[in-house]
């Protein structure tokens, strides 16, 4: 029976967990069927809401309990904060999954766990909550769970039966900054349920080979995330990390989340007054570049460049370190190039292929089709009526990398990058402690 | 200039393509008869719609068109624009004459028709996620929505799909029909003979409180207050969440809803 009481605990575990950005339900389809509630559409997934800050709610991202035993910095259920604590017993949070979805309001659940007393305790309660909601409920929505480090084999495969996305979280991309933040974890805790979980999944495949009705395992893959801001690892640890992880056969996707300063008490973590924002968005596009775009992790960052460039997109960054690409003709050049011109997306980039089988497209062809043309003009030629009277758009070549980079810039850009910059904490110099009053 | 003009629906459009070809001239323009006539209009003719010239255009379009972009017509359709009908005319005029041309981006009618049909599908996608329903005391299930275009026959089987145990009731607000579904058979379309006494409201789409179920209220505050408290103040972003959830559609919306 749901109550004022509850109404308050779900207030608590939903503040606990909005700080892990995931809630994609995408990466699975499973069509429902007679007796059952709910099915999967896969694609991009469904977002039921946004949020005032924007960010989409798909899931019903919740917590079994906010009590934790660990005591990471960075976490806001760290077990030394003074927060209020709550947790919701099984029969709630199944009615609340199920009537939220009846009515429309969520794709499913996402459900994570702060740890009491052991992982094995902690693990098993969620797994009981999710085979509860399978097998006695019948429901076929999307199901995502989180594991915790340290849980046994057994209860991760069967967690996975049930769920349809699994992830542990890596938080930190170095471990000596792990162990700094959070003493009490390793990446040996992280990375070896990613294992079992991955080895299951290759495992299941094998199997449904054989036995096309073999039940499915963890379907939709993994997923992890990671800390921007609360450490110091440059955007090519980060990168780096994402693309050994992508290079993975589950791993679906990293998230990154811009560090909010939650325990500003804490001395090890800096002190930010706003969220890093810029950065977390341009490693989100970086992060597309790896995944959609063939772009690889060292053409991206490297030495010289080991953050991405706040001003401009990690595309546009690329470019203008390699002119000699360019210019790319949009009438011959094949797809991999097209979606290598800045501003040209995978979208843009279908249209010009589908369109330049009829004839010779134009720079306004281009533009009536929808594709941006700020940036991508200094990339491309097109089939154009040159004269006297209309002179080409220089390109990057005729005009020095570093001019177009002015151009395009915007001042917003710059103002919004450098308060961002200005904010950044010095790590080499941590602030005084506060603790020792 | 040679104008048509027809009677608005799809077999009057496909009958003006059947009269094109029958009279061998190409009109440069396909208006609904009583708009307006633009100046040097030369030569107006009335298509009168016949059922059986359709069919033979759209068989005939089959053979020519891959099946996308039979279903891009269809779905540009639901958009119920008038700014559609010439586009659309010359699109299927261009078929007959020079073939496939659906993926040439850089013809303008194609371009018009495939961004209406992109631009309705869109709003299908966001019906299936805006769509928000209540729990009447008999069980049923319902939603109002009111989309810009005439979605609602594109997500019936989604939710057919999605919710076959439960019976409910999607209803178009702006266009005063619904589907339902029992929980067992195909959902089909329904009117009501008399709007005013549904026990809805089809301004905000709530359920009258005498038909709400008793644990509905409770459930609403849930949903308000999870989305409420899931939201990260640090990073307020109105502007993001205007353009994902356009506030027009914030009136059914149960976490809007005060």
């Amino acid at each position: 029976m749901l109550t004022e009481q509850t109404l308050d605990k779900l207030r608590i575990l939903a503040e606990s967990a909005k700080y892990d950005v995931s809630c994609s339900s995408s990466g699975t389809v499973r069509r429902g069927s007679k007796g059952m509630l709910g099915n999967t559409v896969g694609g991009v997934g469904i977002c039921h809401s946004f949020a005032d800050d924007g960010r989409c709610i798909s899931l019903l991202k919740v917590m079994l309990t906010n009590y934790c035993m660990y005591d990471c910095a960075y976490c806001i259920n760290r077990r030394s904060n003074d927060i209020r604590r709550a947790t919701l017993s099984v029969s709630e949070l199944v009615e609340i999954t199920i009537e939220f979805y009846r009515r429309n309001y969520i794709e499913g659940l996402f459900l994570s766990s702060g740890v009491v007393r052991n992982p094995d305790y902690t693990m098993e309660r969620l797994v009981a909550i999710v085979r509860d909601l399978r097998l006695v409920h019948g429901f076929n929505g999307y199901i995502h769970l989180k594991s915790i480090p340290g849980a046994s084999q057994e209860l991760l495969a069967e967690a996975g039966r049930y769920a349809d996305r699994m992830s542990v979280n890596i938080e930190i991309p170095r471990e000596e900054s792990l162990k700094l933040l959070a003493p009490e974890k390793d990446h040996q805790s992280v990375f070896r349920p990613m294992a079992l979980i991955q080895q299951g999944v290759l495992e299941n495949k094998e199997d449904r080979r054989r036995f096309r009705h073999a039940p499915r395992f963890v379907p939709a893959g993994q997923s992890t995330q990671m800390i921007v801001g609360a450490s110091r690892e440059t955007d090519r640890d980060i990168l780096g990390m994402s693309s050994l992880l992508y290079a993975q056969p589950t791993l679906r996707r990293v998230y990154y989340s811009g560090y909010i300063s939650v325990n500003t008490y804490d001395s090890r973590l800096p002190v930010l007054k706003q969220p890093p924002l810029v950065r977390e968005n341009r490693l989100y596009q970086a992060d597309w570049l790896l995944r959609f775009y063939q772009f690889r992790v060292d053409e991206i960052v490297d030495e010289q460049h080991a953050n991405l460039d706040l001003d401009i997109d990690p595309k546009l960054a690329w470019a203008l370190r390699h002119p000699e690409f360019f210019p790319v003709d949009i009438n011959t050049a094949d797809f991999e190039s097209l979606i290598r011109v800045p501003g040209l997306g995978v979208k843009s980039a279908w249209l010009i292929v589908n369109s330049r089988r009829f004839n010779r497209l134009t720079s306004f062809d281009l533009k009536k089709m929808g594709v941006v043309m700020k940036k991508a003009m200094y990339f491309i030629t097109c089939h154009e009526l040159t004269s006297s009277f209309s002179q080409p758009v220089p390109g990057v070549n005729e005009m020095h990398p570093e001019r177009v980079r002015r151009l395009l810039v915007s001042k917003a850009e710059q103002k919004r990058a450098a308060e961002e910059l200005q904010l950044s904490f010095d790590f080499d110099n941590p602030a005084p402690s506060t603790d020792d009053k | 200039m040679t104008i048509y003009t027809f009677d608005g629906s799809l077999n009057g459009l496909l009958s003006a393509v059947f009269a094109a070809f029958e009279r061998k001239e190409q009109p440069e323009q396909l208006l609904t008869s009583g708009d307006p006539l633009p100046l040097f209009a030369d030569l107006v003719f009335s298509v009168t719609t016949d059922e059986q010239k359709a069919l033979r255009v759209w068989t005939g379009l089959e053979k020519r068109l891959p099946r996308e972009a039979m279903r891009l017509i269809s779905v540009s359709w639901l958009s119920e624009q008038r700014q559609l009908n010439t586009p659309l005319f010359l699109f299927i005029c261009k078929v007959f004459r020079l073939g496939d041309i659906s993926r040439n981006f850089a013809d303008p009618d194609v371009l018009a028709v495939t961004n209406m049909a992109r631009r309705v599908f869109h709003e299908q996608l966001r019906m299936k996620q805006f769509a928000r329903f209540q729990k009447a005391k008999d069980g049923t299930y319902l939603a109002v929505i009111a989309p810009d275009n005439d979605v609602l026959p594109l997500i019936i089987d989604h939710f057919q799909d999605r919710f076959n145990d439960q019976p409910w009731l999607i209803y178009d607000a702006h266009r005063h029909y619904g589907y339902y579904y029992d929980g067992s058979a195909d959902a089909s379309r329904i009117t009501f003979e008399d709007e005013k006494s549904v026990p809805f409201n089809l301004s905000d789409g709530r359920l009258n409180d005498d038909v709400l179920s008793s644990d509905d209220h409770i459930l609403q505050d849930l949903w308000r207050t999870y989305f409420k408290a899931i939201c990260i103040r640090e990073r307020l972003n109105p502007r993001r969440q205007h353009g994902e959830m356009p506030p027009r559609y914030w009136r059914y919306m149960t976490e809007k809803q005060g």
